[in-house]
């Protein structure tokens, strides 16, 4: 009880008030962030109405298997943080470092292999700027639709690198044994932005690879 | 010590000033109330700066031929006013100062559920600022402060990059700022603060953040995507790719709209404290006055395609936005007639605060009608983009906030200070200020009207004797915010004490000593009353003995 109570911040009565204030102010943030990306989404639907075939025929120089197991490895992350999230509620704490470091793992193969995706635009020629080439009448709006994926993919892989940041902090407070059954808030908290940010990829991947997926 | 007979003395307790000493005591500090002073000098400096600016625009406009500067740097004026005063001066002043020491305090609590993310805001904002000051002293931008693309993504060479950069940084501070006051006011009301016991301004607060929250972030990711577009040669609102120039419009003023009620919703929750307080009255409509707080920030959101009536958007669309419009002045209305109707048959007196409280309600009035005529279709074809507009909005702004604001410090300065400011001397301020107001915005209207173009370094000679009378406004208005500056820092140090309800007023910050304690109360108070209850609180006697004698007799300091 008196670790619990070391936890509790001076401006707060009691921990269940403080528990209250962390998860309303994580939430809030995510709203921020659903209008942050929100924008984005706006400028891929202008962009994508004024330009339906440029967007399908570029959208073909993805890599749709790629981004398929990203996809499941986003998936199989969200299932690792929610176990970490469950093994901090019943105060199983050697359970809760393993699956954050899962979860914190599953994020760097996703990093990864965005940066293999990333590499093989570059080879290509798919970057918009100077070097962009595109063969055909779309190569306009097809640039277009590239900074589309960049400027989307790029700001979701930033949330990536800054929520295995976070996990990465966590695994290492719980390793000193921070974390209680009474006192485990940040994990919650933690968990409801790793969350957020699958969802955004759920809906990136079908928006950018899958416009036209069967020509 | 002051020798009148009703002034307090001035106690050495322990308060949220003398606890620490030292720079460091201050930069690391978590308290609400010190963060509140480090914004408020903050913001100040950046006042002055968005002044220089104004003067330096005031006097090129002296001439028709604007002698002072070349047409390029005249660019890079108007630009830097509007970024310096909008994003670091307007928007920040009232929630980031006053919200910040007085929404604790008003609603029982020791700080903000958030105290470091209070801090690391305030630095937010420094570093942004500090940013833009380098852009600014590197050579400049010249966009507009509206960043219009592609001017702003293709064909300035100014420093818009590093501007931009600025104004996203300083975005965070607002929405964290924001965050912790939705946060805060959700969850740490004292026992018995319910919703409809919370003071107007907590309302306006909390609308407010509503739009700190749903507008900047899009600001903060397009002007991202417009940086992007320089940097990395991204194509979203560039046409030569097929990119969308007026959806940098949309997203814009989808934001800078409601900016507007970033600036001004706070100043009415100032307002409605000082018209209760000064008229001696229960506030008229307590409901109806946060109900319209809330509809003016959630229908805010849905007005921005005025800006763009003669942008090329569909006339119906135009149509329904001016509709929109229309419907936005409903709260407003809502508001100033509950006001009005408090100060009927109220027992009015004229301290320095009511002063700019009443000074609000006549421009804010100017200001609002302006707007219905500019919401309409017909006539913003005629006077868009001309001198009108430019009048219209500072009376909002300058007129509205940053009265407002003024009127907030001066009702709460005694809380904050602990110490009273000389009388005389604040309501010939706020006279000045107001004579020199509306002699540098009025004679704009007419400019306006007759169809001078706004952001031109020069003008046909047949304007200049509007535009002289504009000039000499302006420095009578600087001479106006000069004075509190002065006296305000001076009773700092000589001011009688303010004891802990001077005007009195009936809000939980008077409950606690001037200036308060490091943890706002002594233990968490009890609320069993109404809001602004003046007949059923005996325990206010009026006129309070400290004000009494500043109103009557010579002031304490002058025996
Ligand atoms: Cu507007």
């Amino acid at each position: 009880m008196s670790e619990a109570h070391s936890a509790l911040a001076e401006q707060f009565r009691d921990l269940e008030q403080q528990r209250e204030v962390a998860s309303l102010g994580m939430w809030v943030f995510l709203v921020t962030e659903i209008m942050f990306f929100g924008g984005l989404f706006l400028a891929y639907a202008v962009a994508r109405f004024l330009h339906p075939e440029a967007f399908a025929e570029a959208s073909h120089h993805l890599n749709v298997a790629l981004g398929g197991i990203n996809t499941a490895v986003l998936i199989a992350s969200s299932l690792t943080m929610a176990l970490a999230v469950h093994a901090a509620q019943v105060g199983q704490r050697r359970a809760l470092m393993g699956f954050l470091t899962l979860t914190a793992a599953l994020g760097c193969v996703f990093l990864l292999i965005k940066g293999i995706e990333y590499a093989d635009k570059f080879q290509h020629h798919l970057v918009p700027g100077s070097a962009f080439s595109f063969a055909g009448p779309e190569a306009r709006p097809a640039e277009l639709f590239f900074s589309l994926y960049f400027a989307m993919t790029g700001l979701h892989a930033l949330h990536m690198v800054i929520g295995v940041g976070v996990v990465v902090v966590l695994l290492v407070r719980a390793w000193k044994g921070r974390y209680s059954v009474q006192y485990h808030i940040p994990i919650e908290v933690a968990g409801l932005y790793w969350h957020f940010v699958d969802i955004i990829w759920i809906f990136l991947f079908p928006l950018l690879y899958l416009i036209d997926i069967h020509h | 010590m002051s020798t009148a007979p009703t002034a307090e003395v001035v106690r050495r307790e322990e308060n949220y000033l003398n606890v620490s000493y030292g720079i460091r005591s201050w930069l690391l500090t978590t308290d609400h109330k010190r963060i509140a002073l480090l914004y408020l000098a903050s913001v100040t400096v950046f006042f002055f700066l968005g002044g220089v600016f104004a003067v330096l625009i005031r006097l090129n406009l002296f001439t028709p031929t604007g002698d002072l500067v070349s047409a390029a740097t005249y660019n890079k004026l108007f630009t830097m006013h509007g970024v310096v005063m909008i994003f670091f001066f307007l928007i920040p002043s009232i929630p980031a100062v006053l919200g910040n020491f007085l929404i604790p305090l008003m609603i029982g609590a020791k700080d903000l559920a958030f105290p470091r993310l209070n801090l690391a805001s305030w630095y937010l904002f420094n570093m942004g600022g500090l940013i833009v000051l380098y852009s600014i002293l590197s050579g400049g931008i010249d966009t507009g402060w509206t960043f219009y693309t592609p001017f702003s993504s293709v064909y300035s060479n100014t420093h818009v990059v590093s501007t931009i950069f600025g104004i996203f940084i300083a975005g965070f501070s607002s929405i964290l700022t924001g965050l912790n006051f939705i946060v805060t006011i959700h969850t740490m009301r004292a026992p018995g603060m319910t919703w409809f016991r919370l003071p107007l301004f907590v309302w306006t607060h909390y609308a407010t953040s509503l739009i700190f929250v749903l507008g900047t972030p899009v600001i903060a990711i397009t002007l991202a995507l417009v940086a992007a577009e320089r940097l990395f040669h991204l194509g979203i609102f560039n046409p030569a790719l097929g990119g969308d120039p007026l959806l940098f419009q949309h997203l814009f003023w989808f934001y800078s709209h409601p900016a507007v009620y970033i600036m001004v919703l706070p100043a009415m929750g100032v307002t409605t404290e000082l018209i209760t307080t000064f008229a001696r009255k229960k506030l008229f409509g307590y409901s109806f006055v946060a109900a319209a707080s809330l509809a003016i920030a959630v229908i805010g959101f849905l007005v921005w395609g005025h800006h763009m009536f003669v942008a090329g958007q569909s006339a119906y669309a135009a149509m329904i936005f001016s509709l929109l419009s229309y419907l936005v002045a409903i709260p407003s209305a809502v508001k100033v007639f509950n006001w009005t109707a408090t100060l009927y048959k109220g027992s009015v007196s004229w301290a320095t605060p009511m002063l700019y409280g009443l000074g609000f309600i006549g421009l804010f009035v100017m200001g609002g009608l302006t707007g219905l005529f500019l919401a309409a279709l017909g006539v913003d074809v005629h006077v868009h983009d001309t001198y009108f507009v430019v009048a219209h909005f500072h009376y909002i702004m300058v007129g509205g906030a940053v009265m407002g604001y003024l009127g907030g410090l001066h009702y709460w300065w005694p809380k904050i200070s602990g110490r009273l400011y000389p009388e005389a001397l604040a309501r010939f301020a706020a006279i000045v200020l107001f004579i020199g107001f509306n002699l540098t915005f009025f004679p704009q209207f007419i400019l306006g009207y007759l169809g001078m173009p706004r952001r031109y370094h020069a003008y046909p000679p047949e304007f200049q004797v509007l535009n002289v009378l504009s000039t000499a406004g302006a420095s009578i208005l600087a001479i106006g915010y000069l004075l509190p500056m002065a006296y305000f820092i001076w009773s700092m140090r000589y001011g009688p004490a303010a004891g802990p309800n001077p005007w009195p007023a009936t809000g939980l910050e008077w409950l606690t000593p001037s200036p308060p304690p490091p943890h706002n109360f002594d233990e968490t108070p009890t609320v069993t009353w109404e809001p602004y209850d003046f007949p059923n609180r005996p325990d206010l006697k009026y006129p309070s003995p400290v004000v009494a004698v500043r109103q009557l007799g010579p002031t304490p300091q002058e025996e």
